[in-house]
């Protein structure tokens, strides 16, 4: 099992956003985390990555407790994520933004920095490499050079799961990779996911275009109001009551 | 062979300011270059906190005012040799910067604004009670000048507008290399998100931390050599005014640039040495034009010209790309 969440809980106040929740990610597969806006799907991945601490629960990686490490700790494991509001630096390129995701990668300190050590000139090539390979396999090798402010959205969304890839993880979360895309951008976002899978990534998302979803995940987990309400595959999860209740029968909407 | 290169105007530059002794026809110009290099070598130890770990510091003319007590009174009261001290007088700063850094770096924008605002008042408040230790209000009288090295002496205005000049170019070229390495890209991404700097696996912490404490080492260093140049220290070297005339150059050169400490340095020393017969007036000139600049141009002179090359360049070679230029952060 690669990750597992046991009875994690997160408290903001009296609000519980995520109750209890038992997950598990099998090494491998397309996992999604679906549910109405505020069900807690993103303080789950938060709980996950290191941004904020649960309430009580823990959170196994490869049967190792990381409920207390810090996110840049966490990262340094090989579990990576993406922003749902993508945070990258507008006025630098798109090669510049992704080189610093292999840093965790890298040794070289401040001396070296000062002294351009071999070691540093190592690495920088290194990170050069790194970046150029994953811009390559998210597609956006012809951009490198461009303006971070000058790509479209979808481009955007590449170049911060390409950041994400810098880093060399075993799983990656991915929190609506495709929110505020048209749907054929949708399309080519989704063949990337795929692609990523196949070439042996985890892949968690979370994702409110149902069609996309189905699609996609192999593996469903639902939340609403912070506790897990079904999980299966997309089969189970279409015809599973209380989702189709939590989806329907209340004012939000999917 | 273009001539007009990036590098072949460095090189001039430099010799430049090599002859510039020799160019000058008193020792009055000198010493106002001098005193600005001084300064610069202080906003270039803010420039790396404030313009690319993006932590604006309000504590830097305290940093400054330690270096330079620390060198004063190492020198006066203890008798130590010049260089010693100046070591020294870096070490003491740096350890201070260390301890405060710890505290502060746990506040963020506006709040570590604040904090450290407060802080270089603190300072300058130890420094102006502390009677018994800094002589307070009366100043620091008798630092020695920089000490011999071998045959050369560092008596004369031209012997230490070198020195200075040396210390300065050292800076410029060990910011350079930090803002192109990984370290200065980390530093950037700090900048620019510390959520997202975390999630790629970087300690910011212990980043925030190091670039604090070197900020500070070049602030004290500024500190040690404007005490060995003017020979006298008084109290307000730490006050809040020299700190918003610090960032003053730093806001009008350009913040986040690597020639803007210099350039906003030299401009308004001289600008404001030139501008004397106005006295306290000088303010109708400075404010106005900060304003217009932050307004206008956020990154300074230094972004402006940097935008529009760039602007130039993006018509050029629109549609050609070139084989990995990569560039950290311009100069």
């Amino acid at each position: 099992m690669l990750i597992e969440t046991k009875n994690l809980t997160k408290r903001f106040g009296g609000l519980a956003a995520v109750n209890n929740v038992d997950f598990m990610i099998e090494k491998g597969g397309i996992n999604a985390i679906i549910g109405p806006n505020g069900a807690g799907k993103s303080t789950f991945f938060n709980l996950i990555s290191g941004f904020h601490r649960p309430s009580s629960g823990t959170v196994l990686f490869k049967g190792i407790d990381i409920t207390k490490l810090r996110a840049n700790e966490i990262a340094g494991l090989g579990i990576s994520r993406t922003f749902q509001t993508t945070s990258l630096f507008d006025q630098s390129t798109v090669l510049d933004n992704v080189i610093v995701g292999h840093r965790l990668r890298t040794k070289s300190n401040l001396m070296d920095a000062i002294l351009r050590t071999k070691r540093l000139k190592r690495e920088e090539a290194a990170c050069r490499d790194k970046a150029m390979e994953v811009l390559d396999i998210v597609g956006l090798t012809k951009s490198a050079d461009r303006m971070v402010s000058s790509i479209s959205q979808e481009e955007k969304k590449r170049t911060a799961i390409a950041l994400a890839l810098a880093t060399e993880p075993e799983i990656i979360f991915l929190d609506e990779p495709a929110a505020g895309i048209n749907p054929d951008e949708t399309e080519g976002l989704t063949e990337l996911i795929k692609k990523l899978n196949q070439s042996g990534l985890t892949v968690c998302l979370i994702e409110h275009k149902m069609h996309m979803i189905m699609n996609l995940a192999d593996h469903i987990m639902v939340l609403n109001y912070g506790e897990k309400i079904a999980e299966g595959t997309p089969k189970e999860i279409r015809g599973n009551e209380a989702v189709i209740k939590a989806y329907l029968g209340g004012s939000a909407s999917a | 062979m273009k001539i007009l290169t990036k590098r072949n105007g460095l090189i001039a530059l430099i010799i430049l300011a090599f002859s510039f002794p020799f160019i000058a026809q008193n020792d009055y110009y000198l010493h106002i270059l001098t005193l600005s290099f001084i300064w610069a070598i202080a906003v270039y130890g803010i420039n790396l906190l404030s313009g690319y770990t993006g932590y604006l510091s309000l504590a830097h003319a305290g940093f400054f005012a330690i270096g330079a007590y620390s060198l004063g009174l190492l020198t006066v009261k203890t008798g130590m040799n010049f260089w010693l001290a100046l070591v020294g007088a870096c070490l003491i700063t740096c350890a201070i910067g260390f301890l405060i850094g710890l505290i502060a770096l746990r506040t963020k924008e506006h709040f570590f604004a604040i904090y450290t605002l407060c802080v270089g008042y603190i300072i300058y408040l130890v420094i102006d009670k502390w009677e018994g230790l800094t002589e307070g209000v009366r100043g620091l009288i008798g630092i020695p000048a920089p000490g011999n090295i071998g045959p050369i002496t560092f008596e004369t205005a031209a012997s230490q507008y070198y020195l200075v000049l040396i210390f300065l170019l050292a800076v410029i070229l060990i910011v350079y290399r930090i803002i192109r390495s990984l370290t200065g890209r980390t530093y950037m991404a700090i900048r620019n998100s510390e959520d997202l700097a975390q999630t790629i696996g970087i300690s910011t912490m212990k980043n925030k931390l190091t670039a604090f404490v070197l900020s500070t080492f070049f602030a004290g260093l500024a500190g040690a050599l404007y005490a060995s140049f003017i020979r006298f220290i008084g109290p307000d070297i730490g006050s809040t005014s020299i700190m918003f005339d610090l960032l003053m150059y730093l806001l009008v050169g350009g913040i986040g640039t690597l020639s803007g400490p210099l350039v906003g340095t030299l401009l308004l020393v001289i600008l404001s040495q030139n501008l004397q017969f106005l006295q306290e007036y000088r303010m109708l000139i400075f404010g106005p034009l900060l304003t217009l600049i932050i307004i206008f141009y956020p990154r300074g002179i230094t972004g402006a010209v940097f935008d529009w090359q760039s602007k130039r360049k993006g018509k050029k070679m629109s549609g050609v790309r070139k084989e990995f230029p990569i560039k950290a952060e311009e100069g």
